[in-house]
């Protein structure tokens, strides 16, 4: 089950970001014909630029838009693309499609959780690694599927699991 | 185009993506260059062949030989054997599974034998980046002739005569959704794509709009023309980046080619369409939900009325169709009404697209004409059940569907029948379950999506499915009561009473289909030492929502 996101509004935010990062979306955002109804795109190209969105970087977009903090906040949470936590080097996706699903996709989902020892969004100590379920990549004829960032695994057994995971523990 | 002599279709899909595709065209590229045939046999990525199970897959044109499960390794032998022999590869093709005979023709592999190819006519045939392939295969004529040979009105009769129905799943009427937003009096309409294919187990408009995504484009500019809209949104998942790249391209090409931009074949009409990214969120497949999406906020749903036909995008009447039902529009301009409505059955026309998948030999993607038996589907397009195991459940409709059992195997598939049995057609995806599936296990792998998918605006489906799945949770691990059973019966009708939306109302269905088709499962997790098993004599204090 897919934990619901937060932000704390009394620790420290944590990351500092370079002022170019902030740069590069304040111009992406002043290069628009119109921000009417663009909130979800500017998030897609903050979300490209940091890598995940930090209540900084909602903050940032919520003054330069001249909307409240809580409405980009509301717009991040609603959508499962949007994460508010650092992403790891490698994103381990693991397909929990129906179709997977049928096919033992919650087995080799335990064994990546034991593997790495994290539950879903979660980043590994060493910040190698995120996991994620992800609903159907649309690969279901080679159910079940495992993706380390853009490379497809299909087919996967159980005891394939380690040996993908320490390919890129290298 | 050079004319060449040969032609090697490579799918270039996503499922053959993923399992090396790419390098097999790379390949056959290098040694076709190597053996210096590059002038007249060439490499074509196309979209999906739909044969996901036996990918990837190679087809030589115009021998009409098609190849399965091809490695980067066989790109050798094909063109050391084949293209310059004229040998086929034997081994390379597919095998019958009944007789194990190699088959070389795609038409005669059981698999394509009983489909009919509308909505998918060009995937797998032309290279979806090239607008030329899309034209020279009859393309942009539709809108050609809507243009200059038909009125508005003309257009929208047509469509109304073909009796296409919505594809996405509601199955409303295309002719008369055209008819309403036409009649409202505005100078600004909106026609949008709805590609935000959320049903996990569901392909069909990911492939269509990697393998043919012109078809899409032309069937918006030819809705626009009969609603009277100039622009046009495509609403796609965030998810699917070979799908946006390809339309990205195709949109490219045809603001090039005139035919998108302004005056479109000479006329005073002009049509530009804009692709919106969706973030993640299976309800903003419903079309309010849809468009507060597209306006960047939350994908909450509306109230309905007003309906988007009437106050849509920014206020303005807006017009919502899914990809499927715009991949047919351009052949029932083409081919006329009267053609497409010989397909299929009394109330539902054409042919429809599913993806068939989990415990089945052949999965992919089929379509076939409405009324044919999910039997058929079953045994003789997928081959049957994996591992020569027993059937047992096929899911239709994702989790806003519900199971059908041996007894509906026969059932003509259209919209109507399947509600009758207690089903719906939804996307077009189908979860082939066999004997060794928990029918518990899936009711509650289905919740867990809708939980986790629920938008959470009203309070039935945002608690009353949580709870369900609590109660789900507890029976399963054997903790479960007669008590738990009859309170999960009562929530599930209760959450479907109750819900704001299509997502809610439909989010109990696989708990009650469940129930209705194996109680049995649920009563061999009950540990009841009160109430022995099936004899739950628990009465809820509170009636109200209570309907079996």
């Amino acid at each position: 089950m897919t934990k619901p996101q937060a932000i704390s509004v009394t620790e420290p935010t944590g990351e500092e970001f370079p002022k170019e990062k902030y740069d590069e979306l304040g111009k992406f955002i002043d290069g628009m014909e119109t921000t009417k109804g663009a909130l979800i795109e500017i998030l897609h190209k903050a979300q490209n630029i940091f890598g995940y969105l930090p209540r900084d970087v909602q903050l940032f977009v919520a003054r330069k838009l001249g909307i409240p903090g809580a409405e980009v906040f509301g717009v991040v949470s609603f959508y499962s693309y949007f994460t508010t936590k650092p992403r790891g080097k490698h994103t381990i996706s693991c397909c929990m499609g129906t179709a997977c699903y049928v096919r033992g996709a919650d087995k080799i989902i335990e064994r990546i959780k034991e593997n790495l020892g994290i539950e879903s969004n979660e980043i590994t100590e060493d910040g190698l690694f995120t996991l994620k379920d992800v609903r159907c990549i649309g690969a279901c004829g080679l159910a079940p599927v495992v993706m380390v960032d853009d490379k497809v695994y299909g087919r996967v057994k159980v005891e394939d699991v380690d040996d993908i995971i320490n390919q890129y523990r290298k | 185009m050079e004319k060449m002599r040969m032609n090697v279709l490579v799918c270039g899909g996503t499922g053959c993506i993923a399992s090396d595709s790419e390098k097999v065209a790379k390949n056959l590229e290098v040694i076709i260059k190597a053996r210096g045939y590059d002038k007249e046999v060439s490499v074509v990525k196309t979209g999906c062949f739909g044969f996901c199970e036996q990918g990837p897959i190679v087809k030589i044109e115009p021998d009409n030989i098609f190849y399965v499960r091809v490695g980067a390794k066989d790109a050798k032998e094909i063109v050391d054997e084949h293209i310059i022999k004229g040998r086929k590869v034997e081994r390379l093709l597919y095998k019958d599974p009944e007789d194990n005979k190699p088959i070389s023709r795609q038409e005669d592999i059981q698999f394509y034998k009983k489909q009919l190819r509308v909505a998918l006519r060009n995937c797998g045939f032309i290279n979806p980046e090239d607008i030329y392939e899309y034209i020279a295969a009859g393309g942009y004529e539709a809108l050609g002739k809507a243009l200059t040979q038909m009125t508005r009105d003309e257009v929208v009769e047509e469509i109304k005569a073909s009796g296409l129905r919505g594809r996405g799943g509601g199955g409303f009427p295309t002719g008369v959704k055209w008819e309403i937003t036409k009649k409202q009096e505005s100078d600004v309409k909106f026609i949008i794509c709805n590609a935000d294919e959320g049903d996990p187990g569901a392909f069909m408009d990911r492939s269509i709009l990697e393998g043919d995504p012109h078809s899409v484009l032309e069937a918006m500019a030819i809705g626009g023309y009969a609603i009277g809209a100039d622009k046009g949104i495509i609403y796609i998942r965030a998810e699917y980046p070979l799908a946006i790249s390809r339309l990205n391209t195709a949109i490219t090409q045809a603001r090039e080619a005139g035919l998108l931009g302004k005056n479109l074949f000479g006329t005073d009409f002009s049509f530009d369409i804009t692709i919106k990214y969706g973030a993640g969120a299976f309800v903003c497949g419903e079309e309010t939900a849809l468009i507060n999406s597209c306006e960047g906020k939350r994908g909450e749903p509306n109230y309905k009325p007003p309906y988007p036909a009437q106050e849509g995008y920014w206020g303005h009447p807006t017009c919502v169709n899914n990809v499927e039902t715009f991949a047919n529009i351009p052949v029932i301009i083409t081919k006329g009404s009267e053609w497409f409505s010989s397909i299929g059955t009394e109330n539902s026309k054409g042919t429809k697209v599913f993806a068939l998948a989990g415990k089945i030999n052949n999965v992919g993607l089929v379509e076939v004409p409405m009324g044919v038996t999910l039997r058929e589907i079953i045994y003789n397009i997928g081959g049957g059940i994996q591992g020569g195991r027993k059937f047992k459940a096929i899911q239709t409709g994702g989790p806003s569907g519900g199971v059908l059992t041996e007894k509906d195997l026969d059932t003509q598939i259209d919209y109507n029948s399947l509600l009758e049995v207690g089903s719906m057609m939804g996307s077009g995806g189908m979860i082939v379950m066999d004997e060794t599936d928990n029918m518990v296990n899936i009711a509650k792998f289905y919740l867990e999506f809708t939980m986790d998918e629920s938008c959470g605006r009203c309070t039935p489906c945002r608690i009353g499915t949580k709870r369900m799945y609590e109660l789900l949770n507890k029976i399963t691990s054997r903790k479960g009561t007669m008590a738990d059973l009859d309170a999960l019966k009562q929530l599930a009708y209760m959450v479907k009473d109750g819900s704001l939306c299509g997502l809610g109302q439909t989010a109990p269905n696989p708990v009650i289909s469940t129930m209705k088709n194996f109680w049995n499962e649920y009563l061999n997790l009950i540990k009841d030492e009160d109430h022995p098993r099936g004899e739950g004599k628990y009465v809820p204090k509170n009636k109200i929502g209570m309907k079996s």
